[in-house]
C-alpha cells in the first residue's frame, strides 16, 4: 500500500462524526418543526439514508483503501450490489402486489403488531393484579 | 526469515491473496445483509406497523452504539497505519482499543435486548422484531468474531513481530461490519 497519497485519518474520521450527527438531527429537526407530509419523508430520505451513502463511500474509499486498490476489487463489490437490486426489483413487482394471474396473496399483516397495541397497559394492569393480591 | 509468507510475495492477481479473499468475503457478505435490508425496506414499505414497531426502538442506544463502531473503525486504520511502520506497540495498542470499543457495542447492545425483552418484544412478538434481532443479531454475531480474529492477530502474529498484513485484512472486514451499522442504523433507529 505505500506510495499512495490519501487524507489524514483524523480528517475522516471528523468528517464521518459530523456527518452521523446530521444523520441523527435530521428526523429531529423534522419533529421539532413538525414539519409533515412529502417535505417530512424527503428530509428524511435525504438526511439519514442519503448521508449513510455518503459515510459508507468514505469508510470504503478512505478506511478500507479501495479508492487506491486495483479497479477490480470495486468491481467485485459492485457486481454484487447489483444483484441485490435485481433481487429487489425482480420480487418487488409481486411482492407489492395482491393478486396476480392464477395467485393471490392471504396473508394480510395486522395493523398494530401483535403485542404492541396497549402493552403499557397490559403491564400496569399486571402490577395492579398483583398488587390486589 | 523463519516465516516467509509465498502467498503475499508472488500475486498474479495484483493484490495480495489474502487481501483479495477478505474482499471476496466483503462481497459475499454484501448479498447476506443486502437480502435482509432489502426484505425490510418492501416490509416497511407494504405494512404500515412496521413504522410503528420501529418508533419502539431507542435511538439514543443505537446512536451510541454508532458512534463505539464509527471510532473503533478510526482505530482500526491507526493500527494499519502503526503496522506499516512495524510499529509491534502502537499496532497491539490500537487493535487492543478497537477490540475493547467493540467490547462496549456488545455490552450496549445486551442492554438494549434486555430492555426490549422485558418489555415484551421478543423474537416471536412480530413480523418486525423478528427482523430486528435477526438483523441486529448476526451483524453482532460479525462484531464478535472480528474481535475474537483481532486479538488472535494481536497475540500470536503482531506480538511476534509476523504476518503484519493480516492488520490490514482484519481492517477491511472491521470496516465493513462498520457499514452495515451504518445502514442499520437508519433503517432500525431513525426513520419513524
Amino acid at each position: 500500500m505505500a506510495g499512495h497519497k490519501h487524507p489524514s485519518y483524523f480528517k475522516i474520521y471528523i468528517i464521518l462524526l459530523i456527518l452521523f450527527v446530521i444523520s441523527v438531527a435530521g428526523p429531529e429537526i423534522a419533529d421539532i418543526f413538525h414539519i409533515e407530509g412529502a417535505t417530512r419523508l424527503i428530509l428524511i430520505l435525504v438526511t439519514a439514508f442519503g448521508i449513510a451513502i455518503v459515510k459508507a463511500y468514505y469508510v470504503l474509499a478512505y478506511f478500507m483503501h479501495l479508492k487506491f486498490e486495483k479497479i477490480y476489487a470495486p468491481y467485485i463489490l459492485l457486481s454484487m450490489v447489483a444483484l441485490m437490486a435485481v433481487f429487489f426489483f425482480g420480487v418487488a413487482i409481486d411482492i407489492m402486489k395482491d393478486d396476480g394471474h392464477h395467485w393471490e396473496k392471504t396473508y394480510e399483516e395486522p395493523l398494530v403488531a401483535p403485542g404492541e397495541s396497549g402493552h403499557h397497559e397490559d403491564a400496569g394492569h399486571a402490577a395492579e393484579v398483583t398488587a390486589h393480591h | 526469515m523463519a516465516h516467509q509468507i509465498i502467498a503475499t510475495s508472488r500475486s498474479a492477481s495484483g493484490i495480495p491473496t489474502g487481501r483479495l479473499a477478505v474482499w471476496w468475503v466483503v462481497g459475499s457478505e454484501i448479498v447476506i445483509f443486502g437480502g435482509l435490508i432489502a426484505a425490510y425496506l418492501l416490509n416497511r414499505f407494504l405494512h404500515g406497523s412496521w413504522a410503528q414497531s420501529a418508533g419502539h426502538t431507542s435511538t439514543l442506544i443505537g446512536g451510541i452504539n454508532t458512534f463505539w463502531l464509527l471510532t473503533s473503525s478510526f482505530f482500526v486504520v491507526l493500527a494499519h497505519a502503526a503496522s506499516e511502520k512495524r510499529d509491534i506497540r502502537t499496532t497491539r495498542k490500537f487493535l487492543w482499543l478497537t477490540i475493547l470499543l467493540g467490547g462496549f457495542f456488545m455490552l450496549f447492545k445486551t442492554y438494549e435486548y434486555a430492555v426490549k425483552i422485558e418489555g415484551g418484544y421478543t423474537l416471536f412478538t412480530s413480523n418486525f422484531w423478528s427482523f430486528y434481532y435477526t438483523a441486529t443479531g448476526l451483524h453482532g454475531f460479525h462484531v464478535l468474531c472480528g474481535m475474537v480474529i483481532m486479538a488472535i492477530i494481536a497475540e500470536r502474529d503482531i506480538k511476534q513481530g509476523k504476518n503484519w498484513h493480516r492488520v490490514e485484512n482484519i481492517g477491511i472486514y472491521w470496516h465493513f461490519v462498520d457499514i452495515v451499522w451504518i445502514f442499520l442504523f437508519p433503517l432500525l433507529y431513525i426513520a419513524k
